[in-house]
Order: structure tokens, then C-alpha cells, then sequence
């Protein structure tokens, strides 16, 4: 929930801490002793990757570990936005835009559209609704930019 | 290289959920318990039992509802600290062409086509692809240009610099209110 601080020290991992983050990218077992069937795989033990786990989770190296809901399956809706905005009120407009709820993500680019962020809401009605509260707030206008065709998700690093 | 059956289609239609969806929904979302049984414990939240938990999950995963289980990682922190959203402006027939082209490549993490906004932003091709640094970045976007034939296709490539939000999607009113009211 909160805004996420950046972190831009590469963290030491070893081998094992490795393993477990490109495994547990691949899918989660739906089991009874889930974590004891990947620790097998991995050669170490329940109590170890569960440990192992909570401490990637302590240190940010991951955001979450659970379901990744299909935000539009759930009713929801998802868009990408930007605004150009002036250098000189950047840190206003940033503050004004990620004090909206339905901000997920919201970077930086360079380029004249200098500020992209993805909407998620609970209805596709909000999008627009939250997008000219956006525009109405900070006083720029918001280009809207929803997924019209997707030709992969598949968002995973290896380390 | 991902298999093709995941990599396409368009995937917007929404699923009639239940009542006890919508409330392991809700109970999930923070994050899968990290205790042996995880599913056991979520069971005592929703007062289900660890089975009936079990089979949802795995019905709202094949249902497409879960896209998959597992871990987010931070990226930056794991060293890829060049990101870079490559949009390309490619003529509307050949767009799916193209967007097959630069999905076979593992780098490529997303890839989306998006409407042009006129004159100001005239690209509809969006993919990202993250690198360890800028430099690693542009030698990927030279290899799609080469290897999908784009040398005519005007594209950018827009790297980000200050991350200043980034969390997930929280549906837990959606759930909470849908719960309630069917």
C-alpha cells in the first residue's frame, strides 16, 4: 500500500535465495504441504524456504507473494496513462497523482510524456472517472492508453 | 521461448464469481500465509475447509481468474535497473504480425497493443524490456529490429527513471461488497 522507496543498491543473493526467486516466478503449487513440495525441488527444507521467503519479503527484494489476479476476469479495469508535465511542477503533480488510490505504478520516462502510470479500479466505469479527476487536480491532460490487444504477460527476472 | 497458448488472445471478459470467490479473494490478496499449510489457514478465515479452499483456488486459476501464484519480485533491486518501454508505430494491418514477432523473444515481458493519441503520440506498439543497464537495453532493440525486419518502423525507446509507486492492484472492496450483496 505504501509508495515504495527506491532501493537502487543491487541486494547480495545467494545461490539458494536465486533458486527460490526464479522458481517461485514459475507458479506456486495448490497443495496441502505446498512449501515442502518446493523445497524438495530445491533441495532444502519447508522450514528453510519459509524462512528464506519471509526474509525476501523483509527486505523488498519481493513485492508479494500470492495470486496474481486477472484484473479484468475480477470486473476490474486496468489503463495506462501519461501526462506531459511541465519539469517544474513534477514534484507536485507526482504528489497529486499517487494520492490516488487507483495508482499502481508510477515511473518517470524520458520523453515529453514524461510521467506514465497504470490505473486499476474495481469498475471499467471508474477509468475515466478517476482520469478527469486526474486531469481536473493537477491541470494537465490525461492520455489514455487501455490494452487493446495483448500479446504476452509474462513478466518474470531471473537472477 | 514461452509456449504460444499463453502468449495470446484477447482476454477481457469477465467471470461470474461466487460468493465464496469473491471471499478467498479477499482473504488472499495480502499474500499467501507462510506456514506449512497455507491453504489450511486460509480455510479458517473464509470457514471453508483446507480441500474446498484447495479446489477454489485451483478452479479460479483455471478459470483464469488467478493468472498464476507466485512471487513479484523488485526488479531494481535485483540489478535490472534499466527499464525501458519500446513503442513502436506500426501500420494497424501489421500489428499482429509484429506483436508475434517480438513475443517470441524471452526478453520481451509485456507486449501490448495500444491506441495511437494523434499527432502528439502516433505509437501502438508497447513491449518493456529491462536490462542490467541502458546500453543492454538498446543492443535488445537493435536485435528486434534486425530479427522482425523493422529498420521502416519508427519507434522510441522510453527508459524510466524514478520509480515512484509501485504496488499491486487491491480488489479487496470489490470483494468485500460483492460478497455482501449476492
Amino acid at each position: 500500500m505504501s509508495t515504495a522507496a527506491v532501493i537502487d543498491a543491487p541486494v547480495e543473493l545467494d545461490a539458494l535465495d536465486r533458486r527460490i526467486i526464479n522458481r517461485l516466478q514459475d507458479g506456486f503449487p495448490i497443495s496441502e504441504h505446498p512449501y515442502a513440495e518446493v523445497a524438495a525441488e530445491l533441495d532444502t527444507d519447508e522450514a528453510t524456504l519459509i524462512a528464506r521467503l519471509q526474509a525476501l519479503l523483509d527486505t523488498g527484494i519481493l513485492s508479494r507473494f500470492g495470486p496474481m489476479y486477472h484484473a479484468e476476469r475480477l470486473g476490474g479495469a486496468l489503463t495506462l496513462a501519461a501526462i506531459a508535465v511541465a519539469p517544474a511542477d513534477f514534484e507536485r503533480v507526482t504528489e497529486q497523482v499517487n494520492a490516488f488510490p487507483e495508482v499502481a505504478h508510477n515511473y518517470a520516462r524520458d520523453h515529453e510524456l514524461n510521467m506514465w502510470f497504470v490505473l486499476a479500479t474495481e469498475t471499467p466505469q471508474r477509468i475515466p472517472v478517476v482520469i478527469r479527476e486526474i486531469e481536473r487536480i493537477t491541470g494537465y491532460p490525461v492520455f489514455n492508453m487501455p490494452k487493446k490487444e495483448e500479446f504476452f504477460v509474462g513478466l518474470k527476472f531471473r537472477v | 521461448m514461452n509456449s504460444p497458448q499463453q502468449r495470446f488472445g484477447r482476454t477481457d471478459v469477465r467471470v461470474a464469481l461466487s460468493a465464496a470467490d469473491l471471499a478467498l479473494i479477499g482473504a488472499i490478496q495480502g499474500g499467501l500465509p507462510l506456514v506449512s499449510r497455507p491453504f489450511a489457514q486460509l480455510a479458517t478465515q473464509t470457514g471453508e475447509t483446507e480441500q474446498a479452499v484447495i479446489e477454489r483456488l485451483q478452479s479460479l486459476q483455471d478459470r483464469g481468474v488467478i493468472k498464476r501464484m507466485g512471487a513479484v519480485v523488485r526488479h531494481r533491486e535485483l540489478g535490472y535497473r534499466a527499464n525501458g518501454m519500446v513503442v513502436w508505430d506500426v501500420p494497424d494491418e501489421q500489428v499482429d504480425e509484429l506483436g508475434r514477432c517480438l513475443s517470441r523473444f524471452e526478453f520481451i515481458t509485456l507486449c501490448y497493443r495500444r491506441p495511437r493519441q494523434g499527432v502528439d503520440w502516433p505509437y501502438n506498439l508497447f513491449c518493456m524490456i529491462h536490462g542490467r543497464d541502458r546500453e543492454e537495453v538498446r543492443g535488445k532493440v537493435r536485435q528486434l529490429v534486425q530479427c522482425c525486419q523493422l529498420e521502416a518502423i519508427p519507434h522510441a525507446i522510453l527508459f524510466s527513471g524514478r520509480r515512484f509507486k509501485q504496488r499491486g492492484a487491491h480488489y479487496r472492496n470489490a470483494a468485500r461488497r460483492e460478497a455482501v450483496s449476492s
